[in-house]
């Protein structure tokens, strides 16, 4: 097997995964109207509470980083839920039995998903344009910042598509992964500053990797904290967070990808 | 004899249960077998080692020569499966989907489109190749699998249950589809829960119940087995069961056999239809109503019964 036909699989797997969002639009529609809800619901209801003298502007400015890290890790359940549902539907086995790289389907699979993901940070981008947020920083830090949240998001993808061979059901998929996914981008400072926290939550969220991978985000948007002075935290992963990102996403890619394979190659359907 | 697939001693065990306990199998090329058994028999579990989708405890097998264990990537260029829920990709066109496993088998970009339009043609499917599988009846679904599993055109094909879930007229459609690839000279190893199946299309028939082979042989050796036609009555009177099941005796080739609870009785006849009216005279001589009679061929259900004394309803789980 050539390094040729590696590519080449993979990219005729993740071309199939497009052809879904292409033949199944809603999908796209429901996966980003949901994050533009949470932006409006965040900006609007608590905005004017959490930062009253501002109107919820600055609060604005703020959340975006947030919600885009959290719309990328629930992209992520996508990739389970879709190989859960190709397991159950023999599609796996159908790949298996083929002479093809057995790398590929996973490889396009969670490579799709990153197409998906930068859909859904352009539709977002123009929602928080829309509600002020604005990019204070030069074209260069502002693009590496979306590669960054793109970066995250692809090491997510690679736990969610182990967790989605292992439980081939892509409802229980989506239903276990959200009350995973629920506390963890809810504890992290993507809607609230840090020092709200009570102590060992507060220690949770400053090495939650959503908080780091936001945290990179604000900084390379030039998003203003609000209250500098709350939100200031001595954790490492706070101090350098785009490090403390890609040292997580490398290491998540290192465990999960050859996990992921094992279990794709002890994937039964039923 | 020149073998496409070979099978010794193949063994599969999940925890403490045996889903196959030593199968044995040659299937000579160009021939089809058909591997006939309850649900639950080990009948998939046959079929998805010797595609290499589950390794086996014990055993050997090989596929066109080629070892399926220590060659399992050799294996898969020389075989088609199709399983035995219609694997297609329901979003993507049945021309998309042929021509991805075209891709996935390396035949090149151009090679891909050309076989899978032959393909669309060959099976019926070239007016709606261009729309999404999902709007596929349940035959062509099948069908578009089919294909599927022909688009390399290997020597060696695997069919698990290809008509189970179909309607009568898709199941007659798929019948003709399968034996004209096997006139085509391909090897295939089929799967069935139906005698009729296996009859129709197989040379040789393995009879399969709980992972082991108990019966081999030509469909006509296995019915010759397990008897010919069974004359089936219903008495109106459940009181008379006992006498009718007297009357009707000499007209068979072996007693009958009651069902108090639903006031019936079977019983093996070789006249058939002759048979069928002599016990209904008789019957009607002596002034004993009968609700329902008729006369039916062997089903699996007689296969189990007579093989292994036990019938598929309790066997399938």
């Amino acid at each position: 097997m050539s390094t040729l036909d590696v590519v080449n699989d993979a990219a005729v797997v993740a071309k199939r995964n497009l052809i879904k969002i292409k033949r199944v639009p809603d999908l796209l529609v429901f996966t980003t109207l949901s994050p533009i809800m949470f932006v409006l619901l965040f900006a609007y209801v608590f905005g004017g509470a959490i930062d009253p003298s501002g109107g919820g502007a600055a609060y604005r400015e703020f959340l975006i980083a947030g919600i885009f890290a959290q719309t990328v890790v629930f992209g992520a359940t996508n990739t389970g839920a879709g190989l859960a549902e190709d397991v159950k539907k023999g599609i796996i086995d159908r790949f298996r039995s083929l002479p093809m790289a057995p790398s590929a389907v996973l490889t396009g699979r969670t490579l799709s998903d990153v197409v998906n993901n930068v859909i859904v940070l352009v539709v977002m981008s123009i929602t928080g344009l829309l509600v002020g947020w604005r990019i204070n920083t030069g074209p260069l830090e502002a693009l590496w910042g979306f590669v960054l949240l793109l970066i995250f998001a692809y090491a997510v993808s690679w736990i969610m598509a182990w967790l989605g061979l292992l439980i081939p059901s892509p409802e229980v998929i989506n239903n276990a992964s959200f009350i995973v996914i629920f506390p963890l981008t809810f504890v992290a400072n993507t809607f609230v500053p840090l020092d709200t926290l009570p102590g060992p939550l507060r220690v949770f969220a400053e090495w939650n990797p959503v908080s780091s991978v936001t945290q990179a985000a604000r900084e390379l948007f030039g998003n203003p904290d609000p209250n500098p002075a709350a939100t200031a935290s001595g954790a490492w992963s706070l101090q350098h967070p785009q490090l403390y990102t890609l040292i997580w996403a490398v290491a998540v890619v290192a465990v999960f990808a050859p996990l992921a394979s094992a279990q794709y190659r002890r994937a039964a359907s039923r | 004899m020149d073998v496409a697939i070979e099978v010794a001693g193949l063994v599969k065990r999940y925890g403490d249960v045996t889903a196959l306990d030593g199968v044995d199998l040659q299937v000579p090329r160009g021939t089809v077998l058909g591997l006939l058994g309850p649900n639950g028999a080990g009948k998939t579990t046959i079929v998805r080692i010797l595609t290499t989708l589950l390794r086996p405890d014990a055993g050997r097998a090989t596929i066109d020569g080629v070892d399926v264990l220590a060659q399992p990537r050799e294996v898969r260029r020389r075989l088609g499966l199709s399983g035995q829920y219609a694997a297609v990709d329901e979003y993507l066109t049945g021309f998309e989907n042929l021509d991805m496993i075209g891709r996935l088998y390396h035949l090149g970009r151009r090679r891909s489109r050309e076989r899978a339009r032959e393909l669309l043609d060959q099976f019926s499917l070239a007016d709606a190749g261009d729309r999404p599988a999902r709007t596929y009846s349940g035959g062509m679904r099948r069908r578009l699998d089919l294909a599927g599993a022909l688009v390399a055109a290997p020597p060696v094909l695997f069919l698990d249950e290809p008509t189970t879930g179909l309607d009568p007229r898709s199941r007659t459609e798929m019948w003709g589809v399968i034996q004209q690839l096997v006139a085509g000279g391909t090897t295939l190893l089929l799967t069935t829960q139906y005698l009729e199946e296996a009859d129709v299309l197989a040379d040789d028939i393995v009879v399969i119940d709980h992972g082991k082979a108990i019966a081999r042989g030509t469909a006509d050796q296995l019915k010759a087995q397990i008897g010919g036609e069974r004359l089936e009555l219903t008495v109106t009177d459940p009181g008379r069961l006992d006498e009718a099941g007297q009357l009707v005796t000499p007209l068979g080739v072996a007693p009958p056999v009651t069902d108090e609870h639903r006031r019936s009785l079977t019983m093996p006849v070789a006249g058939g239809v002759k048979a069928l009216r002599q016990a209904l005279d008789l019957l009607e001589s002596e002034g004993l109503d009968v609700d329902d009679a008729g006369v039916r061929r062997p089903t699996l259900d007689d296969v189990f019964l007579t093989l292994t004394g036990s019938t598929t309803e309790e066997d399938a789980s």
